[in-house]
């Protein structure tokens, strides 16, 4: 399952290392063309993240994003989420109120795909100052559930299965450590079925146990026939669950390599964290 | 790679969000002399919505917030709020009369200068209450009830709702703006800067204060600020403005994230 790096002189394509089986169903989200680059004014020069990414993602499909750093994994997760914008190509998401162009899609669009089909779990919690931990986590469930208190249930029983201690339920996350944070952080943005979920990184700094419930909650999800795209640096544990690898290997005008390591942490998006 | 365009590709008009924005404000120009102040701005927000304004000083912020708190005339625009009695009707085109009317009842504003929001010699409660007053509430218990909810839904302590704002901290005196200002739950709140001049602690007090209102109440909100910090908590989208004109329009996180215009990438470079 280590998929084989594209040889250098066939930069920027993007390569199937496991096809999938070939069922016949409509993809969830049809990537065709997709290129990004970050045009830095002040320094009057372009660096390319990406480009023509094509790749269809399947309902209850797991696809993983490989390559190495500076490749564009994460910078084409946050393209797919419109924090960033593309220049070419074309992403469409077939949404419950039909087919929309993630790259073109009005920002008022994006926001109720944020809110309602597509969510984004990155490694860093967006904790806000005097939210207790269960509350946060019952926010994203509140639309859904019967009552508060049946919503505030559900967000203890998923902060239990991420193996959060229960005296830290009613507290501040602000106040936790990393790793408590990031189960605080995974049980808000899985708890609701999204159609469509990007990961990006969620496994870094997480205990045996929490990672063991990521990968069961992944599961879950998979079955219910939300897809994910995910930069993932732990294998062993997601292996089973993985349909395809893809792998990036940077744009053509800007192999991986040749970046030094601010420009790769332009291209990784570091610099825009939080 | 020269071939490569380098612009982002445009946007398409919204497709699943079509039900009618709570405020719409079109071609908003205002002159000063010579001096263009405003040209040509559209904004618009959806219900529950907070719109963040950035931009350096004279950029226009707060000449918009004055002409959409309808304070003074616009020389040209549109600008309709969705509110009963007025929901087609031009704001820009009432008497002042009407339009001190809608103002009072269904446009709350927080000034960064408590003095120009504030009566100084008057209570806490008093300056809530007298809101509350032209809106036509003449019960005495029914304005101290209502001007003590207000202030309690503002986080202000109410052992103090008798203080005269003189004698409150620059947290206090916010605070009581904002009882003010949400006393009658406005169709639209204005944020002039709210949080700009305070101590950074009691700046974050004020700005989660905020963040509560906006998640308990759903209010639509218009916040100007400097403070990228501040944008970034609480805006859902953001106009950056230069010149008196909009450069660049986009969720937070993509303005902030990954500038488009050479000006809001000096902006985002120059205060992270």
């Amino acid at each position: 399952m280590t998929p084989d790096l594209v040889s250098s002189g066939r930069a920027s394509t993007l390569v199937e290392a496991t096809p999938r089986d070939g069922v016949a169903r409509d993809p969830l989200l049809a990537i065709d063309g997709l290129g990004k680059q970050f045009e830095m004014h002040h320094l009057r020069r372009r660096l390319a993240a990406f480009n023509d990414v094509s790749f269809d993602l399947f309902p209850g499909e797991f696809v993983i994003l490989q390559g190495p750093n500076g490749a564009g994994k994460s910078t084409l997760l946050r393209t797919l989420y419109r924090t960033y914008r593309a220049q070419t190509g074309r992403a469409v998401y077939r949404s419950t109120r039909g087919p929309i162009d993630l790259v073109r899609a009005a920002d008022i669009d994006i926001a109720w795909l944020r809110r309602t089909e597509i969510g984004f779990v990155t490694q860093f919690l967006q904790a806000r100052p005097r939210v207790s931990a269960e509350e946060f986590v019952a926010e994203a469930v509140l639309e859904t559930a019967a009552s508060h208190a049946a919503a505030l249930q559900q967000a203890r029983a998923t902060l239990a299965a991420f193996g959060l201690k229960e005296p830290l339920w009613p507290a501040y996350p602000a106040s936790f450590s990393g790793g408590e944070q990031q189960k605080v952080n995974l049980a808000q943005a899985l708890i609701r079925p999204h159609r469509l979920l990007l990961l990006d990184e969620p496994t870094a700094s997480l205990d045996r146990g929490a990672r063991g419930a990521l990968v069961a909650r992944i599961e879950e999800l998979k079955q219910a026939g939300v897809a994910m795209i995910g930069v993932f640096h732990m294998l062993e544990e997601t292996r089973h669950l993985v349909d395809r690898a893809l792998v990036l290997d940077g744009p053509a005008d800007a192999p991986a390599g040749a970046l030094d390591e601010g420009q790769r942490a332009m291209a990784e998006g570091d610099h825009v964290a939080g | 790679m020269s071939a490569a365009p380098t612009t982002a590709l445009p946007l398409d008009p919204p497709r699943f969000v079509t039900a009618p924005p709570v405020l719409r404000a079109r071609g908003l120009s205002k002159r000063y002399g010579p001096v263009v102040a405003l040209d040509d701005v559209d904004v618009s927000a959806q219900p529950g919505e907070v719109i963040g304004v950035v931009g350096e000083s004279g950029s226009g912020k707060s000449t918009l917030l004055r002409l959409l708190n309808l304070e003074e005339p616009a020389d040209a625009g549109q600008y309709t709020l969705a509110v009963d009695g007025y929901r087609d009707t031009n704001l820009l085109d009432l008497d002042r009369f009407d339009q001190r009317a809608l103002r009072v009842r269904h446009i709350g504003i927080v000034y960064q200068n408590p003095h120009i929001g504030l009566r100084m010699r008057h209570s806490a409660s008093g300056n809530v209450a007298e809101r509350l007053l032209v809106a036509g509430e003449r019960s005495f218990h029914a304005l101290r009830r209502r001007a003590r909810d207000a202030l309690d839904a503002s986080e202000f302590p109410l052992a103090r709702m008798d203080a005269l704002p003189l004698t409150l901290s620059g947290g206090m005196q916010q605070r009581v703006q904002l009882a003010k200002a949400i006393a009658l739950e406005p169709a639209l709140l204005l944020l002039d800067e709210p949080t700009t001049g305070l101590d950074v602690s009691v700046q974050a007090l004020v700005l989660d204060t905020l963040k509560r209102l906006q998640r308990d109440l759903a209010m639509t909100m218009v916040l100007v600020s400097h403070d990228l910090g501040v944008i970034r908590t609480l805006a859902d989208r953001v106009l950056v403005m230069r010149g008196g004109s909009v450069v660049e329009d986009g969720l937070t996180d993509q303005v902030l994230g990954d500038p488009q215009h050479p000006y809001t990438q000096q902006l985002v470079h120059a205060k992270l």
